[in-house]
């Protein structure tokens, strides 16, 4: 079956910065496909140029087999965009943004009434359909934009970070709504700084730093990959007074402090508590709490982009 | 892309940019209450008689109102966050633009039969070729249009800036453009500085609509209003594309 997405060799540069050096990826039908990276990292460049906005400097994509750049609008008819800090028309009511979109995507009127009402009744927007967007709240507008993207049911969605600035009701709304549309047979294409949605969403993410994909993996595989990816948590009852110490226990990687909190990453727990049990031992410290856990994929992905 | 679905895309830009802009303060002030005070400032106090004004009055409130949209939309679109969004979509770019012109070719037409009428049952103008007022007219609103559609395309979010630049370039067109004084009444030097200007030709069709004779042929009038359309839109096309990375 062809590929939702099959991006080659993209590079694009601003004047001297490559703000996307030689990336490369594939997104399979279907998939929810994540697509991290600190700011500056060329996410939204490299977002642009797949949604045919941004002309790259070189590299092709292909969206559902159509090239992106020598037919774009055939390409973006099967994409819906919902862009990074975009905003709805607000001088317009909800159920004429969506009749907008609708109307240039050619959807034909009957289909653009009906959906745009069940969208309406689904993000519970329906009962201030004819109201302006400019009384919307942050979490009504961002709705609705989700309602603007998804109005031509398009084969792919494009969100960047759906959930942004969102009370826990919208965005749960949001990332509900995500997965039935998903369900429903959409590629999904997120790109998000919230590992949390990323790791519970995706079904592989891409991590980029500096213009160049880092990493691209099932979640776990990406957890699983990362060296030391094992964490032992130990909390004392005063601080030690020299933590270095701790990173020279065997099968510790490297250290990281949080408030109290001792975190080691270990590529062997069970050896690694042993050590910090003698050590707790020799210098009489006092443990408060003691455990071991996985490496999350905010580890991964400062691990990766530091 | 199908050309029916460019047309008809198009047109919902139109439709679009009527709903928001038509009732914004910089198109209402500088597409509609300026060429109002500068009409006024034109008619009174002349010895000369109001119905050979008129012409050159039309010619003015198009010129003003058709170019006073298009400056508005993309730098407001770019500021307000809605320019990338409709980017993303199927339309091309010049379909995109085409709509904006569309928008300020109605805004143009709409506005500017009021001194049609006014001048025909008030200042008494005798309209002698219906047919060519209307032609030349919606030839002179799309190139106009097209002029301040080009005129949002310098890589800026703030509509003031746009609007500044506008009025820098199109108040001296109007004195450039034998809207005070008929053509044969410009010295030598006035009338070559004439030629640079789309106005003039609009304003002779509407002279040849209202008199029955123009300064130059009309086909030739008609002609270069056509030219400087296609000019106006194909520059515009270019610079939004290139200016499109550094405005989103």
């Amino acid at each position: 079956m062809e590929k939702a997405i099959v991006a080659r060799g993209l590079r694009k540069s601003f004047g001297p910065v490559a703000a996307v050096d030689g990336i490369s990826f594939e997104v399979d039908r279907g998939e929810i496909f994540g697509f991290l990276g600190p700011n500056g990292a060329g996410k939204t460049t490299t977002v642009r140029i797949v949604n045919g906005i941004l002309k790259p400097d070189a590299g092709t994509v292909k969206v559902l087999g159509l090239d992106v750049l020598q037919d774009p609008s055939r390409a973006k008819e099967c994409m819906g965009v919902l862009p990074e800090l975009a905003n709805a028309y607000v001088d317009l009511s909800s159920w004429q943004n969506l009749m907008i979109m609708g109307k240039i995507y050619g959807v034909e009127k009957e289909a653009r009434e009906s959906r745009a009402e069940d969208l309406l009744r689904r993000l519970s927007l329906l009962e201030r359909k004819d109201d302006r967007v400019r009384n919307f709240s942050r979490g009504m507008k961002q709705k609705l934009l989700f309602a603007m993207a998804t109005i031509s049911d398009p084969l792919i969605l494009f969100l960047d970070e759906p959930t942004s600035g969102l009370d826990v009701q919208s965005a749960r709304l949001i990332r509900q709504m995500i997965k039935e549309e998903n369900e429903a047979g959409k590629t999904i294409f997120l790109t998000t700084h919230n590992m949390d949605e990323a790791s519970q969403f995706c079904h592989r993410i891409a991590i980029i730093h500096r213009g160049k994909l880092v990493a691209i993996d099932m979640p776990n595989e990406l957890r699983r990959t990362m060296e030391k990816a094992q964490i032992v948590e130990v909390r004392f009852a005063r601080k030690p007074e020299h933590l270095e110490v701790l990173e020279r226990l065997s099968g510790v990687g490297r250290i990281q402090l949080s408030g109290e909190l001792i975190r080691l990453f270990t590529e062997d727990p069970d050896r690694t508590i042993r050590e910090l049990v003698k050590y707790a031992n020799s210098t009489g410290m006092k443990f408060l709490s003691l455990n071991t856990t996985q490496a999350t994929l905010e580890d991964v992905f400062v691990e990766l982009t530091k | 892309m199908r050309w029916d679905r460019i047309w008809s895309g198009s047109l919902v830009v139109a439709e679009k940019n009527m709903r928001i802009y038509y009732l914004k303060a910089p198109v209402v002030i500088f597409g509609v209450i300026l060429p109002f005070f500068l009409c006024l400032a034109f008619v009174l106090g002349r010895q000369i008689s109001l119905a050979t004004l008129v012409p050159g009055i039309i010619g003015m409130t198009l010129f003003f109102t058709s170019s006073s949209v298009g400056p508005l939309i993309t730098p407001w679109e770019r500021n307000a966050r809605t320019y990338e969004r409709l980017l993303s979509t199927p339309l091309p770019l010049p379909a995109i633009l085409l709509g904006d012109t569309l928008s300020g070719v109605l805004y143009g037409m709409a506005i500017s039969f009021l001194p049609v009428v006014v001048g025909v049952t008030v200042f008494g103008a005798s309209l002698r070729h219906i047919a060519l007022l209307l032609g030349g007219m919606l030839a002179g609103a799309f190139t106009f249009s097209a002029l301040g559609v080009l005129l949002s395309s310098p890589p800026t979010g703030a509509p003031s800036h746009i609007m500044m630049l506008s009025a820098l370039v199109r108040f001296p067109l109007v004195f450039l453009s034998g809207v005070f004084l008929p053509l044969e009444k410009l010295g030598q030097m006035g009338r070559i500085v004439a030629l640079i200007s789309p106005l003039t030709y609009v304003v002779d069709i509407t002279r040849a609509a209202f008199e029955g004779s123009s300064y130059y042929p009309l086909a030739i009038d008609f002609l270069l209003v056509v030219g400087y359309f296609w000019v106006f839109f194909y520059l515009a096309t270019y610079l939004h594309g290139k200016n499109l990375a550094r405005t989103l």
